[in-house]
């Protein structure tokens, strides 16, 4: 923290940048202000015109009180959060339990993008097995954490029957993104891909069955290889 | 100004559990629906204007129709999910129906209603914007979330958290940006930025020797902001960033990224 504030407020070549980049897009902003002046942030309050005149031969003006449906009166439900749990395999390092939340938003009854973050733990190498006593990693290193960023489109929108009386809409889903797993003493650039299905029980919750492949370079046994890493979940969502 | 900083797996993995925190406090208090409570029985009615008013089993075009509603008949709308409305016929069944037809039932004082899809002038004079890049940051990777506040259609300010992943070196970088567009109106509009922040870098400890740094950068940039449909923005941008190290010599870094955002 303290070199924060040094960097910010002490260090003098730096104080002189600060200030020559703030001036900058103040100027700028001075600029783009003035073609505005009446109303220079745009959004305020705009001049009220004169009042339009009555035209001739109408002699009531029509006063009707509008009781007007505005969008955000009507409850939408946009966003899914929820949790997930299930068994990675990490490539070379054996298959454990993974947990995770995950958070989406659908934007079309086709297109979301969702976030999710998820944890599990490397085991143990066949080499390390092997070799008897070597250790690879510390323990700490052994946790992998990702976090992902995500398109996902509903391919295959449909219901699901159970008995005679009952259908539950269904989605089977494909989703692609980008993100960052911690694992081994680093960060790895990560893409994952990977399809679902998501049975919705009522209208806000859904259940979901998701499989996934993780890819990520890593160089600890010896040349730099991508390695692929299996995920399979099970997870509770809630719209809101 | 260099500092010795003993970051471990723990505390990166916790720095993404805080990032997504904040994402989610973001994502949740931009929701503008949520804070309205729905009380039961307090449901917006319509007036069915049309013919007949098809009510499907999903919020989906293939959910097959499983009943109408007559016309002047009122219904009673649950809630949104996209560009469906769960409404409640007057006989009690629930169904889904599209927007196309909610926009064509009279309000309870005789006026059409008006379900609004974001345009491209929402797309203009949005006010909040939220989005997702990645790409290229000297050799390395980058994945940027930024936040954006409109301050007129022209100029907005932004915040960016990046995660740098590199051969050699990762780090996270966190800035604050102004932007300009020049033709806020138009569907492909440029603009101009600047900003500045501050980088933190570690090295790779398997490859080289050296010690975690933060260094204030400063950047200039330019890009492009793609009016794709609804809420959707594409995006794409150049910056480039001075790292004021502590050596006697500034670092250039050039960076290129593409992405997708959302308009509120």
């Amino acid at each position: 923290m303290e070199s924060w504030f040094r960097l910010l407020f002490l260090e003098r070549v730096s104080l002189r940048a600060v200030k020559l980049t703030l001036f900058i897009p103040l100027f700028a902003f001075g600029i783009s202000g003035c073609a505005a002046t009446k109303n220079l942030f745009g959004f305020g309050e705009e001049e009220t015109p004169p009042p339009a005149e009555i035209p001739e031969g109408q002699v009531i003006e029509p006063e009707v009180e509008r009781r007007e449906i505005r969008e955000p009166e009507i409850d939408s439900e946009d966003f899914e959060i929820g949790a997930f749990a299930g068994i990675m395999s990490i490539e070379d390092f054996g298959s454990d339990l993974v947990y995770g939340v995950r958070l989406a938003y659908h934007v079309t009854e086709g297109f979301f993008v969702e976030g999710s973050v998820g944890q599990s733990e490397g085991g143990l190498t066949s080499f390390e097995i092997l070799s008897g006593g070597a250790q690879l990693l510390s323990v700490s290193e052994r946790t992998l954490t990702y976090y992902n960023l995500n398109v996902g489109y509903n391919v295959l929108p449909g219901e699901g029957f159970v008995g005679e009386g009952r259908a539950f809409n269904t989605a089977l889903y494909i989703s692609a993104g980008l993100g960052s797993t911690s694992f081994a003493g680093d960060n790895r650039f990560t893409v994952n891909f990977g399809a679902g299905y998501r049975f919705l029980l009522n209208d806000s919750i859904a259940l979901h069955v998701d499989f996934r492949d993780h890819l990520f370079d890593i160089d600890l046994l010896g040349e730099e290889k991508t390695a692929h890493n299996l995920e399979g979940t099970l997870g509770v969502t809630w719209f809101f | 100004m260099s500092e010795r900083n003993t970051t471990t797996i723990l505390l990166t993995s916790r720095s993404i559990k805080a990032l997504l925190i904040v994402v989610l406090a973001v994502l949740m208090s931009q929701s503008p629906n949520t804070a309205i409570a729905q009380v039961a029985g307090e449901y917006k009615t319509v007036t069915v204007a049309d013919p007949y008013l098809e009510m499907h089993t999903g919020p989906g075009r293939g959910y097959p129709v499983f009943h109408v509603v007559d016309r002047d008949d009122s219904i009673e709308i649950i809630m949104r999910r996209t560009d469906w409305f769960q409404v409640r016929a007057p006989d009690g069944s629930e169904g889904w129906v599209d927007r196309a037809q909610m926009e064509r039932t009279l309000q309870t004082t005789g006026s059409e209603i008006v379900f609004a899809e974001a345009n491209q002038e929402d797309f203009t004079n949005s006010r909040w914007e939220l989005g997702v890049l990645a790409g290229d940051f000297g050799g390395s990777n980058i994945i940027s979330l930024y936040g954006g506040y409109s301050i007129n259609p022209n100029v907005s300010v932004e915040v960016w958290g990046s995660q740098i992943l590199g051969n050699f070196s990762n780090g996270w970088m966190g800035s604050v940006n102004l932007t300009h567009e020049v033709w806020p109106d138009w569907r492909v509009s440029p603009f101009f930025t600047l900003g500045t922040g501050v980088i933190h870098t570690e090295p790779k400890s398997t490859i080289i020797q050296g010690e975690d740094r933060t260094d204030q950068v400063a950047h200039a940039g330019a890009g492009f902001r793609v009016y794709a449909s609804r809420r959707f923005i594409l995006r794409a941008e150049y910056k480039s960033y001075v790292v004021f190290t502590s050596r006697d010599d500034n670092e250039e870094v050039e960076e290129w990224k593409v992405g997708f955002a959302f308009f509120f």
